[in-house]
């Protein structure tokens, strides 16, 4: 991975260098984001006014922890609640986050290795390199001592290749946030 | 959370006695401070000091009171959470 995150130039246009393999890397977990986030299509047989205003009647917890990280309970203590919550708001919440994949993904499309961004994008951005991290981070099974526990990882772990992969999602947020704070 | 920014002396906690519902923002190990920190102070307005000092509250404590009022606001505070990617959760005030 090329060294070099989000920079902002003299007149205010966010730039991002990109080779063509990491062009086609950041392509395909666009892909995967959209695919795992996209709403489930309307059940034909739901209160058509429910559908319309956001409501699922059909979601439930998921049993994928990645799922469960990027929907997670609102209630810690009170799975009923947990559950009312999830139906009256995930349908939205899986757009928002399907959104923020299809944005980035039809910006990679549009654009060769100099990626100019527009600031109104640059929020779908962060948040789509955010949700791909939690992802990324429950599969690798990344917690608070990790980075210790790497440097015993074997070689050939296929967690290495996911790591680098982290390390430099880590890295292209982290340069956007500085330069989106306020 | 990792790669910390400046650090903070004083702490934060958002809530006062009549608004009974509060949302906690939980620590997890894969949400950047400085992510933290621009979630705060663009969806809660919070100016950076205070965004800040939460932040590190969330960090070092494990959890922090991000904001309080009727059970309605919060589920709002809460969904708008969890659209940024924060691990957030509900409850009445303790």
């Amino acid at each position: 991975m090329m060294p070099g995150g989000f920079s902002c130039t003299s007149n205010g246009r966010i730039v991002l260098r990109l080779d063509e393999v990491e062009r086609i890397l950041l392509l395909s977990l666009c892909g995967q984001m959209v695919e795992m986030v996209a709403p489930e299509p309307a059940d034909p047989d739901a209160d058509p006014l429910a559908s319309a205003i956001g409501i699922d009647s059909a979601a439930v917890r998921p049993d994928d922890p990645v799922l469960m990280r990027l929907f997670p309970d609102a209630y810690s203590d009170d799975p009923d609640a947990a559950n009312e919550f999830r139906r009256f708001t995930e349908r939205d919440l899986r757009q928002t986050k399907f959104d923020h994949a299809r944005g980035v993904q039809e910006c990679l499309e549009r654009s060769g290795s100099k990626l100019v961004l527009s600031v109104a994008l640059a929020p779908s951005w962060m948040g789509f390199l955010n949700d791909v991290r939690l992802a990324l981070g429950v599969r690798i099974g990344i917690d608070d001592d990790f980075h210790d526990e790497v440097l015993d990882l074997d070689e050939d772990d296929p967690r290495m290749a996911m790591v680098g992969v982290y390390d430099w999602l880590t890295y292209l947020q982290d340069s956007l946030v500085q330069i989106m704070l306020p | 959370m990792s790669i910390a920014p400046a650090e903070l002396e004083q702490t934060t906690e958002a809530v006062s006695p009549d608004r009974p519902w509060v949302t906690i923002v939980w620590n997890d190990p894969v949400n950047l401070m400085s992510y933290v920190t621009y979630v705060f102070m663009t969806y809660f307005n919070y100016d950076r000091a205070k965004a800040e000092s939460l932040m590190l509250d969330v960090h070092e404590r494990g959890r922090a009171v991000v904001s309080s009022g009727s059970r309605e606001a919060m589920e709002r505070d809460v969904n708008a959470m969890h659209g940024h990617g924060l691990w957030a959760t509900l409850q009445k005030d303790e």
